[in-house]
Parts: C-alpha cells; sequence; structure tokens
C-alpha cells in the first residue's frame, strides 16, 4: 500500500483550491492507495467534497503570514514525522513550493518540485518532470521514502469525485509555536484592471516581436472581447514595455488558459515553460521557423501589423 | 550571495553600497572545472570575493545536495549579513534552493524581493505578492531570494574587468568543509531524461494575404469552439 499525505491548499475565498483538486487526481491515480488530506483551519463544509480516505486539520494560516508559513512548515514536519506518508503532495503553487520545500529540508526527505506525472505502476513510486526549461523531461525513482512532491498546476484535471463515504476529520496539534521573525508592515495592492492572468480562460501575449509599448493596448483590447487576460514574455518586460505582473514564463506566471494567444513571442523555453498546459496555442509571428510554431496548434506565419487588426475585427464580430 | 550565475542577487547586494552600506559582498558557488572567466563576471560587476567549492565529487549532484554544500560552506566561510540568491537556477528549474538553505541554517527566509535596504540590525524589504507588494521588516541574518523586478544586472566596466582579473578565487574542497561522498548520496535517482515528443502540429492558416489570414484564424478557431 501507499500512503499519501496530501497537503490541501485554499483558494482567496477560503474554499478548497483547484489545484487542490488536481492533486487529489494525481493521488487517486497511484496503485493501492490510501490518502489523507491536511488541510490549514477547520474542515467544515468541505471535508464532503474532498475524495480522500481522511481529512486532518492543522491551525489556520495567520493573516500576517509573510508567504513563508512558518507555522503550517511546522505542524506539516511534525505530521510527516509521526504519520510517515511514502508521499507528501503539495501544488507547485507559491505556497505549496514553499511549504513543500522547507518541510523536505526539515525533515530530511527527497523533494520532487513540478512534477508533471507520478506512479507507482511497478511498485516504487516514479515522478516525472519538466527540466531545461521544460524542453526535457526527467523520470526519478526515489531513493529513500518519504517523498515531497509539487505538481505543475493543469498537470492533472481536478477531481470531481466527492468524499464519500465522507473521510473521517481529526484535529492535530504538532505542539510547536513558530517564532515569527519577519513582519510585514504593510501592503501596497496594484490596480489591477479585469480578469487575474492566472484565472483567465483567454490569455492574449505579446513578446519581443511587437517592437514597443503601444501594441499592447491592441493586445488589451482584444484580452477585453474575449474576457481575458494580457501576459507577456520576459524580452518585452524587461524592456519596459509592459509590468512585470504581466510575465509569463519560468521566472514569470504559470498559466493554463482554454486559448493562449502568443503575438510576436519566439516561444523560448523559459517562456513555454510558463504556457505550455494551455489547452491551445495560436500562434502569430513572422517568422515561421520559431520554436512557437513548434508548440501551437494554430498559427499565422506573418507580420502580426497586418495579421491583428483582421483577426481582431473578426473576433469582435463573432463575440458580437 | 550564492549560485553564482545569479546576476539579480549579486545587483542586489551592488544596490546595499550604492546607497551607502558599507557591505563586504562574497560570491559562493559549487562545482566542479569552473569555467573561470564566467565565474568572474560578478567580480567584474564590483562583489569583493570568489569562494567557490570545486570538487569532482561535486560534478553531477542534485539541488538537495547543493543545499547541503551551500550551507556548510556558509557555515566554514561566515558569518554573513544577508544570504541573497536568484528566484530560481537556470538550468533545472529548482527554485527550492535559497528555502533548503534557510531551513538548514536556521534562518528566516524572505523570497521574491524586489528592493532591499539596510537598516541597523534589520533589512527593509518590498516581496512581490500577485497584486502589488509587502512591505516587509527581516532580521540580520536572513535569506533572501531576489527576483528580476529588482533591475537589470549592471555591466562590468572596464576598471571593473581590470580588478576581477587580478583577484584570485578562494577554493574550498568537500575535506575542507568536513564532507564526504557519503553526504552527496542523492535521494532522487535520474532514470530516464528525454525529450518529449510534440503530440502538437501546427495547423497554419494561410489566406489570400495576411489581412485574410487573420480573419481565417479568427473563423477557424470559432469552428473549433475555442471562441
Amino acid at each position: 500500500m501507499t500512503s499519501v499525505l496530501l497537503v490541501a491548499e485554499r483558494d482567496d475565498q477560503g474554499d478548497i483550491s483547484q489545484s487542490t483538486l488536481q492533486a487529489v487526481t494525481a493521488a487517486r491515480g497511484l496503485a493501492d492507495v490510501q490518502v489523507t488530506a491536511v488541510i490549514t483551519g477547520d474542515a467544515d463544509g468541505f471535508a464532503s467534497s474532498l475524495a480522500v480516505d481522511k481529512v486532518v486539520t492543522i491551525s489556520a494560516v495567520e493573516s500576517g503570514d509573510v508567504g513563508i508559513y512558518d507555522q503550517v512548515t511546522a505542524d506539516v514536519a511534525a505530521l510527516i514525522s509521526s504519520t510517515s506518508p511514502d508521499v507528501v503532495i503539495l501544488s507547485k503553487s507559491d505556497f505549496g513550493s514553499i511549504v513543500g520545500a522547507r518541510v523536505a529540508f526539515r525533515v530530511d526527505a527527497a523533494f520532487a518540485s513540478d512534477c508533471i506525472e507520478i506512479s507507482n505502476a511497478d511498485g516504487s513510486v516514479t515522478v516525472t518532470r519538466p527540466v531545461y526549461g521544460g524542453s526535457a523531461l526527467a523520470e526519478f525513482g526515489i531513493a529513500s521514502s518519504p517523498v515531497i512532491v509539487t505538481l505543475r498546476a493543469g498537470a492533472f484535471e481536478p477531481s470531481s469525485d466527492t468524499g464519500s463515504p465522507e473521510p473521517e476529520v481529526q484535529g492535530f496539534d504538532s505542539g510547536v509555536t513558530a517564532e515569527r521573525l519577519v513582519t510585514v508592515t504593510d501592503t501596497i495592492a496594484e490596480v489591477r484592471e479585469g480578469v487575474r492572468l492566472e484565472d483567465a480562460d483567454f490569455v492574449v501575449s505579446g513578446g519581443r516581436g511587437l517592437g514597443g509599448p503601444e501594441p499592447f493596448s491592441v493586445l488589451t483590447d482584444l484580452a477585453n472581447v474575449l474576457g481575458g487576460a494580457v501576459g507577456a514574455s520576459r524580452a518585452a518586460c524587461d524592456a519596459g514595455w509592459i509590468d512585470h505582473s504581466h510575465q509569463v514564463g519560468l521566472t514569470g506566471k504559470s498559466v493554463s488558459p482554454d486559448v493562449y494567444i502568443a503575438v510576436g513571442i519566439s516561444g523560448a523555453s523559459q517562456h513555454m515553460a510558463g504556457c505550455s498546459s494551455s489547452r491551445a496555442i495560436v500562434a502569430i509571428n513572422k517568422d515561421g521557423d520559431s520554436n512557437i510554431f513548434k508548440e501551437a496548434r494554430f498559427g499565422v506565419v506573418g507580420d502580426w501589423e497586418k495579421v491583428l487588426p483582421s483577426f481582431f475585427a473578426a473576433v469582435r464580430d463573432l463575440k458580437a | 550571495m550564492v549560485n553564482g550565475f545569479d546576476l539579480n542577487a549579486v545587483e542586489a547586494g551592488l544596490q546595499l553600497r550604492d546607497a551607502g552600506a558599507d557591505v563586504e559582498i562574497t560570491v559562493l558557488s559549487v562545482g566542479s572545472d569552473f569555467i573561470m572567466d564566467a565565474m568572474k563576471k560578478p567580480l567584474a560587476m564590483g562583489a569583493d570575493r570568489l569562494v567557490l567549492v570545486d570538487d569532482s565529487g561535486l560534478d553531477r549532484i542534485d539541488s538537495a545536495v547543493t543545499v547541503k554544500v551551500l550551507a556548510a560552506a556558509i557555515e566554514k566561510d561566515g558569518p554573513f549579513d544577508l544570504i541573497l540568491g536568484g528566484r530560481q537556477a537556470s538550468d533545472w528549474d529548482q527554485a527550492h534552493v535559497m528555502l533548503g538553505l534557510a531551513e538548514i541554517l536556521g534562518l528566516p527566509l524572505v523570497s521574491v524581493v524586489q528592493k532591499l535596504e539596510l537598516d541597523g540590525d534589520s533589512v527593509a524589504l518590498q516581496r512581490v505578492i500577485p497584486d502589488g507588494y509587502q512591505v516587509i521588516t527581516a532580521p540580520v541574518p536572513s535569506v533572501l531570494t531576489i527576483t528580476n523586478e529588482l533591475g537589470e544586472p549592471r555591466y562590468p566596466n572596464l576598471r571593473g574587468i581590470m580588478q576581477a582579473s587580478r583577484k584570485k578565487p578562494e577554493i574550498f574542497s568537500l575535506a575542507d568543509l568536513g564532507l564526504s561522498s557519503d553526504d552527496l548520496a542523492p535521494k532522487l535517482e535520474l532514470k530516464k531524461l528525454y525529450v518529449p515528443e510534440s503530440n502538437r502540429q501546427v495547423e497554419l492558416i494561410e489566406g489570400e494575404d495576411e489581412a485574410d489570414s487573420g480573419k481565417k484564424l479568427a473563423l477557424r478557431l470559432r469552428e473549433e469552439k475555442l471562441i
């Protein structure tokens, strides 16, 4: 039997996040598996919607946590020490990446981040993750248990199973109070219009080929018509054409929209790492040999200045 | 300062100095067969020291082992007031080296820092969050990961390059750090490394001219119920 501890995560509303439901699918895909979910705060209301065998609650993330989750790290590490799971699964979100890495080093466990596959088909656990900016995949065996795994967003479908029979809920007190050494004195919100990039069903993204900041207003109009958000390559952000908060890629945001429209983006692997889990990539680029066409499902080889206006007009008509 | 390739972290250290702080910047990296010209770039930018853990045993190590070696080197060569690193290693996409260092050294950590300012025994930081940033006070010493929002790493000037060429790296072996090959055993075993076959075949839309292609692209996406 393989025992899995799944570290659940809440979304902004306090509900179970989509990425956690994806992690449930990943865990349930293992053979002969026993899944325990650990959740911060109380599990009222949603234990019954988690298709796991058991739910353990730990203390809630305190407000004012600076995103390093000292208390969660301490609690999860203690839970691992007391229950010895074979596999610990988290999402590769900010929360999951940080808690996962900290816990792994604290309990001296193997750590595999950003995985897209997990299997125990041949009796031992293996994980697969993209390396070299997504241009290759590496499959790893685990030399010692437990292994701490974070999953790439969108690599698994969210579980729609209900927790039936309803999982048993149990509280866990690690007896550890994490010392708060870092304090947040202020939070500055930057004005953001429209849909969050990470949640958008449509992303219209621009790169170096746009040649300047002005074309981003056209991309913004297109994104608005589609009800989506605007993304950008690192080159465009570094050039100052658009704010870094729009950056998609290895050092930016990971997006997985239904449609990712890449305009004037060559598709370097570092960029593709942030958008390759999109359902369909649509490329407009004048260089037919650029990498983006290897990843795209639809494309036009041509000058965006000529292609985009008619594309935009046609989209607007279709959406009217 | 760790991970010699991470010039954002070097830039962050230099910005502290530009702001008037009396800082000594040490660049630390682990590996084997270093290409010295590349390793000296941070010195040319203005860093003071280059410390390398250079050992043939470090030829092929995973990031968890890298963390152990870095931590041992920091404990041997330190103490340091701030330990700065990049947001992500550039080759294997492992963002957790700095988190691991903070755990092993038992120091507080602040990630995705876009601005930093030394203030006596503490450091004032801006940490990027999805919708803006947090203003944070962290104690010294702390571990910080620096994001590219901090600004482009500066180019070395001629004087910097000349000074760097005269500096010699200080080199530790694993034995110097009290580590043996047993400490380097990886917890993950690489079984297979392969290039995924892309199952995506691009369908190129060609119209009578480029404008027509744009229109046909929209119609094709509608046909596929994508828009």
